[in-house]
């Protein structure tokens, strides 16, 4: 039995590495065209450079995407997570009547093709006159996101015991106080990764961007259209400078979190 | 009429809780509600405006006719070849990812132990990275004088096979893409299963595959559903598969809805197809979700 057992594992463990590295290839293939010093990419790369990240660097029209993605993804974050959160208590805290329909419709959303989705609040937008910007995308990816936020949260919620609300007001809090010092602080781990989940979702959308942000534009709609006319090896550099401020901020976010709970535990 | 009062008045301790929950349950679910109604529901109904405009104009809410689904249901319109392809690409996404994810979630449950967090991590990361990068990715690896055809006659080979641009590509992209969508419900899926509950069937003689069939699949199938319908989902809508990798060589529906707002700009017909893809995908989620208990899934006991 433990035979058999060990020659499963073994078989788990290597088809999931396997489709690990299938997951991580095309990223390490977009990183190293970024290096490739000539135009066009052809691999063994001949010879290597840095001057592609350089020109990305220095170029103030990609600095100009960049502040507009990472100001859209602030703005998603801050409001996401704020709506979110009492949506998670109402989610998995409260009983309430509407509940059963409210956990279902919220799902919505996340089921609902995002190309198709951006058109229609294009459409919307138009409907009542409002001309589309960066700020119309920060509303666009709220409605995808909140959702999104709402569910991780409400595992934390699911986790939590709701006597210690019960005693706080028993013991003559007000409502404010009982948020404040019990319910956001025991729900802090699950808000937290809430707020990294936004601000990454925000950061590498592009279904929704594309439609809702009018003359603006974000990294991954300027490494689109790029990618279908005109190639240079700056859209690689672009993308895996994105994919390392990505998980960048992944692991600074794991690492303050590990270091919050630690300190709450000991 | 003072007996009336008298029930609906709480008086015990339990019942002034359980009314402040119901109420303030509905308070937080309340800025959900407003942003998904105007973000999310009036939309839709702008659509449905568009639907019933007259073919090839702008006039929303103000004129009403049946033409745009006339010419949608017109045989000779090839837009059904389009959602055919994208049925059949996203049913095989799903049988596909199916069979690539379940090894990983039992061994997430099961057999990683300690290393399954980090293990799930590297799976979420790809979420965090746009999928217009992870597609190009492939592009450069399969393009001619990329990474697998520049490998092979490296190694005196006749080099790699042409891939890109074909049906097949697309369909290889969409697996990629929506893997973590299959993955995480289905581990959840599987966290249902009490291993005692195994290993008393075992300890009765069941043997592994009686065990798999009996068990294991019936308690894991509500995750297993939420992933199966997530990827049916969002590879019916996707469109970046077929247009990076695919190089345009089929249209997918989504693209078809694309096409009709942006080169054709009728806005009326690009909005009676997403109507139609809406409905579908709309009936086919509430189906499969009013079965689900999601309290359940998602972890109160």
């Amino acid at each position: 039995m433990a035979i058999t057992h060990k020659r499963r594992d073994a078989a788990i463990w290597g088809w999931t590495l396997f489709v690990l590295v299938v997951v991580y290839l095309p990223i390490a293939c977009g990183a190293l065209a970024s290096f490739n010093k000539s135009r066009y990419f052809g691999f063994p790369v001949k010879q290597y450079s840095t001057d592609w990240w350089g020109k990305t660097v220095d170029s103030i029209e990609i600095g100009m995407i960049v502040k507009t993605s990472i100001s859209v993804a602030l703005l998603v974050t801050v409001f996401s997570v704020v709506i979110a959160t009492f949506g998670a208590l109402a989610f998995a805290r409260y009983d309430w009547k509407g509940r059963r329909l409210y956990q279902k419709l919220i799902l919505l959303p996340i089921f609902f093709p995002q190309p198709v989705l951006g058109l229609a609040m294009l459409l919307g937008f138009n409907a009542v006159g409002i001309q589309t910007s960066w700020m119309t995308a920060v509303f666009a990816h709220m409605v995808w996101i909140v959702p999104v936020v709402t569910l991780v949260i409400a595992i934390q919620v699911y986790g939590f015991d709701p006597s210690l609300e019960e005693a706080a007001f028993d013991l003559g809090c007000s409502r404010l106080q009982v948020l404040r010092e019990v319910t956001l602080p025991l729900l802090w781990p699950g808000i937290w990764s809430g707020m990294l989940f936004a601000f990454l979702l925000s950061w590498s959308n592009f279904p929704l961007s594309l439609y809702t942000t009018g003359a603006d534009s974000t990294i991954p709609e300027w490494l689109y259209a790029k990618m279908v006319a005109g190639y240079t090896p700056m859209v690689p550099a672009l993308g895996t400078m994105a994919t390392l401020g990505a998980a960048a901020l992944l692991l600074a976010g794991g690492l303050v979190g590990m270091l919050v709970r630690r300190r709450a535990t000991a | 009429m003072a007996d009336i009062a008298l029930t609906h008045a709480p008086e015990t301790a339990a019942e002034l809780r359980h009314a402040r929950m119901l109420s303030a349950g509905a308070r937080c679910a309340l800025p959900v509600a407003i942003l998904l109604g105007i973000g999310f529901a009036a939309p839709l109904v702008a659509i449905l405006g568009y639907a019933f405009a007259t073919p090839r104009s702008f006039d929303v809410f103000r004129s009403f006719t049946l033409e745009n689904f006339a010419t949608l249901f017109n045989p000779s319109n090839t837009v059904w070849l389009s959602f055919l392809w994208s049925c059949g690409f996203a049913l095989s996404t799903v049988a596909i990812l199916a069979v690539v994810a379940y090894p990983i979630a039992y061994g997430l449950n099961v057999v990683f132990g300690r290393a399954a967090p980090l293990i799930s991590v590297l799976f979420v990361f790809p979420l965090f990275v746009s999928e217009n990068v992870r597609l190009y990715g492939w592009v450069l690896f399969y393009i001619k004088n990329g990474v697998l055809d520049g490998t092979l006659k490296w190694l005196g080979l006749a080099g790699g096979p042409e891939v890109l641009f074909t049906p097949g590509i697309t369909l290889f992209g969409m697996v990629y893409t929506y893997l973590p969508f299959m993955l995480f419900p289905m581990t959840l899926g599987l966290a249902l299963v009490p291993r005692d509950l195994v290993d008393a069937a075992r300890d009765l003689g069941a043997g592994r595959l009686l065990i798999w069939r009996e068990i294991e699949l019936p308690l894991a199938m509500p995750g297993i559903l939420i992933g199966m319908l997530l990827t049916f989902v969002l590879a019916i809508g996707a469109t970046a598969e077929a247009k990076i990798l695919g190089g345009q060589s089929i249209i997918v529906i989504s693209h078809d809805i694309e096409i009709a707002f942006t080169y054709s700009q009728n806005w009326p017909l690009g909005s009676a197809l997403a109507v139609v893809v809406t409905a579908f995908i709309g009936g086919l989620t509430l189906f499969a979700l009013s079965k689900l208990d999601l309290d359940r899934m998602l972890g109160r006991r």
